[in-house]
């Protein structure tokens, strides 16, 4: 994904190899909004009911990180990477996904010359993905029925994931401060690399002047390094963390439509048999015409409750295979993420020591 | 509560060469934290007659500390040395807030957390008790390694009185009503810089001194700005290395040992860099205050010169104004003498200070660093390969 000047226009290119897609490689122009209104179409969808259908970006950074400058201007470098960046991944996880890559709403997402303008993403980008998802865990628990499971899979894995997402959370907030930490260190490197050239110039021992003065050139180089693990800090490990504690947000989701498959199954034969007294009354009252009104109901229903129960499981299906897959997923993004943030401290530390032998010779030479 | 022992705390680089005449060899092997109070065990090996016993050690405060410092200072004979700055107070303001916070905070964290921190806070604590019997050694052997301020009568009870000190504290501050001390606070950069120079030698080093110091200060304040920085990000770590051991992440080890790298490498630059710019701040301002006591007996000589011409033209106490003049004559040339043989020794004591401290330092990073890449290398083959 690449951004246009205005930030409102990412431009999204895809490169593939499918024989499904038209052209090999291509590229769209594409709203922050329109990627909300992809995820808005994906979550409504009853053929992906119980997938795990990965969540957009917030809008905005609040609620997740401390503010600091530049994190929510949109005209900031910054801002405009991190949700270019954020972007990016969503769109990787989508077509990661066997099922959304056919989905013909991600085909036209990733195809179509113009986008008519998305709607119903109010929810979205106001209060963001979280709120909306634990809202909606809230209705459910209200709900009065409540399940009776012979299997505890269900259970015990959401509450797995509940804590996993706790973990998450708290260790996200340690990153974040972790991040924020080392631009301090950064800009007191800075200010102490000016200081000790300030020294250097006075002092007036020859060797020892031009020592201090090559101190304070590698301790300018060392903010650079700072600078750099910063981001390394943010955009690799931060925003990991940031966009699992969103998709674990998503599984429990998908928990939460089974719950609601379930208590639609349960409503359904409740209903059913109101339907069935409802009959047996009619036929001491022996109204024929209402009798039979009364059968066809009874048939509607006794549909109902098969479909529902046949949905329901379905849906329980769905809900473990896609766990499954998500776990598996996400062992190999953290991998793969974390051999990534080593690589740059690896690489980091490695300039490291050039700066410092470099700098060695100088201060042997004092005399 | 601490681990109060503490042996050889590795090379120091402050101030080299001292504690090499077998005359006179004194160390502080031990040292105990009660509450707010350090008690130093100072002990003393010597060959010289004027000891009543060739070994002995006493417990000593930081207090008495400052008493001989102090004393040194208000001797008239010692004013044209440079004194040895007085060891700071010690100050463990710092981790016991700390330690407080975490108290506090105990609820929220995991047991492995909590301890993992106290562990971290246990070794800056240690860290801060390592720095203050350095550099209240230091001062000590600054003295012991001094021609003249090592046969001083107070110093020699200093180390080898074995009663309390305190007693003679409180005397010596009514004998000396902390004059000269008080002297030297008030007036010193615009006396210095306000005296009509005679000696080129002495003019370049007021014009250098003057301007070191005052770089040295700002440098020394970044630097501690700068290495308290690197600890909130090594303390991060610790945090993150805690919280992954409850997840199933793998790189859990890793982090584990990371942290403790990168808050040695914090603890380590805080020793070698900060520590000696905080040290030759202090010496240079006691350098400064050589300075000062020059050109106050300038200006006693200047002054009793114009007497002396009054006398003269008033033909009254003509003797006595010529015996004073004399007098801050011969001070100010000894004061001179004395202060250009001490500046000069300052000199190379300084840039030879530096020399090893930066070597030190720049050989740690490099060390740290390599092990950094050892470890984080092997982390990531390890990740690739599973």
């Amino acid at each position: 994904i690449n951004p246009q000047k205005s930030s409102d226009l990412p431009v999204s290119s895809s490169s593939t190899s499918l024989p499904m897609f038209r052209n090999k490689t291509f590229s769209v122009r594409r709203r922050f909004s329109d990627f909300l209104g992809l995820y808005e179409k994906m979550s409504v969808k009853s053929s992906l009911h119980g997938c795990v259908i990965p969540p957009p970006p917030e809008k905005s950074v609040m609620g997740m990180t401390k503010v600091k400058v530049g994190k929510d201007d949109p005209s900031s470098a910054e801002f405009l990477e991190r949700r270019r960046a954020a972007l990016e991944r969503y769109l990787q996880r989508v077509v990661c996904h066997p099922l959304l890559l056919q989905d013909p709403d991600v085909r036209e997402f990733l195809e179509k010359e113009e986008l008519p303008r998305a709607v119903n993403t109010q929810a979205l980008s106001g209060a963001g993905f979280l709120k909306m998802i634990n809202k909606a865990s809230d209705a459910v628990n209200k709900m009065t029925i409540k399940m009776n499971e012979s299997d505890t899979w269900f259970e015990d894995k959401l509450q797995e994931v509940e804590s996993e997402e706790q973990q998450l959370r708290k260790l996200h907030a340690v990153v974040d401060s972790l991040v924020n930490h080392r631009k301090e260190l950064c800009g007191n490197t800075a200010v102490f690399a000016k200081s000790m050239a300030m020294l250097g110039n006075s002092e007036d021992n020859t060797a020892l002047s031009r020592a201090l003065s090559q101190l304070a050139e590698v301790e300018d180089k060392m903010e650079q390094l700072h600078q750099e693990q910063a981001a390394s800090d943010f955009f690799i490990f931060a925003e990991l963390l940031a966009d699992y504690i969103r998709l674990l947000g998503a599984v429990r989701g998908c928990f939460d439509q089974r719950m609601r498959a379930w208590q639609r199954w349960q409503e359904a034969q409740s209903t059913l048999q109101k339907k069935r007294e409802a009959e047996a009354k009619l036929l001491w009252a022996n109204k024929p015409d209402k009798l039979q009104q009364a059968k066809e109901e009874i048939t509607e229903w006794e549909a109902k409750v098969t479909q529902y129960e046949r949905d329901f499981d379905r849906i329980g299906v769905t809900v473990r295979k896609e766990v499954l897959r998500f776990e598996e997923e996400k062992a190999k993004d953290f991998k793969g993420q974390i051999v990534k943030y080593l690589e740059s401290m690896l690489q980091s530390q490695q300039r490291l020591i050039k700066f410092w032998e470099a700098f060695l010779p100088e201060a042997k030479a004092i005399a | 509560h601490l681990p109060h022992s503490t042996h050889t705390l590795g090379t120091r680089s402050v101030s080299v060469d001292l504690n090499n005449d077998a005359s006179l060899l004194i160390d502080i092997p031990d040292a105990l934290c009660e509450r707010d109070k350090v008690k130093f065990t100072v002990h003393t090996k010597t060959t010289l007659s004027a000891f009543q016993k060739p070994e002995f050690s006493v417990p000593r405060q930081h207090e008495d500390f400052i008493w001989l410092h102090d004393t040194l200072v208000e001797t008239e004979d010692y004013a044209g040395l440079i004194i040895p700055p007085a060891p700071p107070k010690p100050d463990f303001e710092s981790p016991r807030e700390k330690m407080h916070k975490l108290g506090e905070g105990e609820a929220t964290m995991t047991k492995e957390e909590y301890n993992k921190m106290k562990q971290e806070l246990e070794a800056e604590y240690l860290a801060v008790f390592k720095k203050t019997v350095q550099v209240h050694e230091i001062f000590l052997q600054r003295l012991s390694s001094h021609a003249i301020l090592s046969k001083d009568r107070n110093f020699q009870i200093f180390l080898e009185y074995d009663q309390d000190l305190s007693v003679r504290r409180k005397n010596a501050k009514e004998m000396f009503g902390g004059f000269f001390k008080n002297m030297v606070k008030t007036a010193d950069e615009v006396i210095i810089s306000g005296i009509k120079e005679v000696d080129d030698f002495f003019e370049q080093e007021k014009t250098f001194l003057l301007d070191y110091y005052s770089k040295i200060k700002d440098s020394t304040a970044k630097a501690e700005k700068m290495t308290r920085s690197h600890k909130n990000v090594a303390d991060d770590y610790i945090h993150i290395s805690a919280t992954l051991n409850t997840l199933s992440a793998d790189d859990s080890t890793f982090y584990l040992r990371l942290y403790k790298v990168e808050g040695r490498v914090a603890s380590d630059q805080e020793l070698k860099l900060t520590e000696l710019l905080r040290y030759y701040m202090r010496d240079i301002q006691a350098a400064k205050d050589l300075l000062y006591r020059r050109a106050r007996a300038l200006a006693d000589y200047e002054h009793s010169n114009k007497a002396l011409d009054k006398a003269r033209l008033k033909s009254k106490d003509v003797p006595q104004a010529e015996e004073h003049q004399q007098q801050c004559l011969q001070k100010f040339d000894k004061l001179s003498e004395s202060g250009k043989r001490e500046l000069t020794s300052f000199k190379g004591r300084r840039v030879v200070a530096f020399r090893k401290n930066l070597i030190e330092m720049a050989e740690l990073e490099i060390k740290h660093a390599k092990n950094n890449v050892t470890l984080l290398q092997g982390c990531i083959d390890l990740l690739k390969s599973n």
